[in-house]
């Protein structure tokens, strides 16, 4: 019987799940695309006036953001509980919830890390005031992990349904707008010149409360799925 | 059955799916050495027995314990030496034959230092090592999945249906290594459907009745 440390596990799932994501770029390309395409619709909507888009922005990125990332969440579970790797993972010698935090790790560097990549575009596309941007950047940075981490509860309690697409944005969607509330006001604080240390430290607190919850509802969800 | 220690003991184990029951207070110790096959129609419970065994489905009531105490207090040593392979099988399709082994060697504590080619060599996939397993056809990824057992140091394996689409060759060197785990001291449950050819003392049967 061979000890294997918990570090090795979650470095060997987080390194095989990026090589699985690797071979289908089109599924993790589809949220960023989608994103870069709906933002640019929006100057061509409303009109180019830089006053009118700047008014709009934080709103229209983070709506944008939330919007994309519903498109890649599913496959997050879904592919590993068709081919059996998702039972596989529950029986490792760790922790199931370390092995659920690197699910969520490998969700958010595949979507939002691309995403943090082109946010001085899009801020430029959407004519963001400069001051605004680091503050974008922070929002996405504090926000992005929330999406991923109870993205993952909504994709682990839907996971064995055939078409729960649908369901997974019903069902979170609400849970969050709080996220969407504060981090907008951060960014229109930002544009303003304010301080926007209130809602980003709302953000930071909610981050840390889903980082450190969500792996132990995810558990749960994942052993009624496969159940 | 030899009298040495269980590694593994279900105690009166009741299992409802929907609202039928599957199976009730069943018993069943597993020996080091000894093969156990579960035998019955389909439906009658065979894949839930050995999930609930492996500890991905919760009886109704009823205990598992390994080595003589309660799987979920030894959770971490229970599946230290526990290698499943259910229906599916895990393999992961976008992925090659020797990144799927290297991931499954890595995760039971025997990484591979070089890829390991004999192995591939020996269960025919030589030659296949850069093709997605998506792209080989059921047998061979059957095979891959089944390289688990050359590569892992458990004592204690569970197999649902290990032979489905394997050829006699593949059937045959199956038999081999488990000839080689039991007589190092390991166990093995298994379901199947075929008729084990089994020349030794060390098969038992278990049969489960299709019940309403």
């Amino acid at each position: 019987m061979a000890r294997v440390s918990n570090t090795t596990l979650l470095l060997q799932l987080i390194r095989r799940d990026l090589r699985v994501a690797l071979r289908q770029r089109s599924e993790f390309l589809n949220p960023i695309i989608f994103l870069l395409v709906v933002i640019t619709l929006f100057p061509l909507a409303v009109g180019p006036a830089a006053d009118t888009l700047a008014r709009i922005a934080p709103g229209v990125i983070w709506v944008s953001a939330l919007l994309s990332a519903m498109l890649g969440l599913e496959r997050m579970f879904r592919d590993d509980f068709r081919d059996g790797a998702l039972e596989h993972m529950l029986l490792l010698p760790c922790p199931v919830e370390l092995a659920v935090l690197g699910k969520v790790i490998v969700h958010w560097l595949l979507t939002a890390l691309p995403l943090l990549l082109i946010s001085p575009l899009l801020a430029l596309l959407l004519s963001l005031p400069m001051q605004a941007l680091p503050i974008l950047i922070v929002t996405l940075l504090l926000g992005t992990p929330v999406l991923s981490a109870v993205g993952a509860i909504g994709v682990a309690l839907t996971v064995s349904l055939n078409r729960g697409g649908a369901l997974l944005s019903l069902l979170l969607l609400p849970l969050l707008i709080p996220l969407l509330i504060f981090a907008t006001a951060a960014l229109e604080a930002a544009t303003y010149n304010l301080s926007a240390a209130g809602p980003l430290a709302m953000m930071a607190a909610f981050l840390v409360l889903a980082l450190g919850l969500s792996p132990l509802a995810v558990k749960a969800a994942l052993q009624v799925s496969v159940n | 059955m030899a009298q040495s220690a269980a590694l593994l003991e279900a105690r009166q184990v009741t299992s409802v799916r929907g609202e039928r029951t599957l199976f009730e207070d069943l018993n069943l110790a597993v020996h080091p050495g000894h093969l156990y096959q579960i035998e019955g129609p389909n439906g009658a419970g065979k894949s839930s027995l050995l999930r609930i065994i492996a500890g991905l489905l919760q009886p109704l009531s009823g205990d598992i314990l390994y080595k003589g105490e309660l799987r979920q207090h030894v959770r971490r040593e229970f599946l230290q030496d526990l290698l499943f392979i259910g229906h599916k099988a895990a393999v992961k399709p976008e992925l090659t034959a020797l990144e799927n082994l290297q991931f499954f060697a890595a995760t039971q504590g025997q990484p591979c230092a070089e890829p390991p080619f004999e192995l591939l060599a020996q269960l025919g996939l030589v030659g296949l090592e850069d093709v997605p397993a998506a792209n080989l056809s059921a047998g061979q990824q059957r095979r891959i999945a089944l390289a688990r057992l050359w590569v892992s140091s458990a004592a204690l394996w569970i197999l649902d249906e290990p032979f489905t689409s394997l050829d006699v060759a593949g059937i045959a060197l199956l038999h081999q290594r488990f000839d080689a785990h039991l007589q190092a001291g390991g166990a093995i449950i298994l379901t199947s459907h075929q008729p084990l050819d089994w020349a030794g003392r060390s098969l038992v049967r278990l049969q489960l009745e299709y019940s309403w």
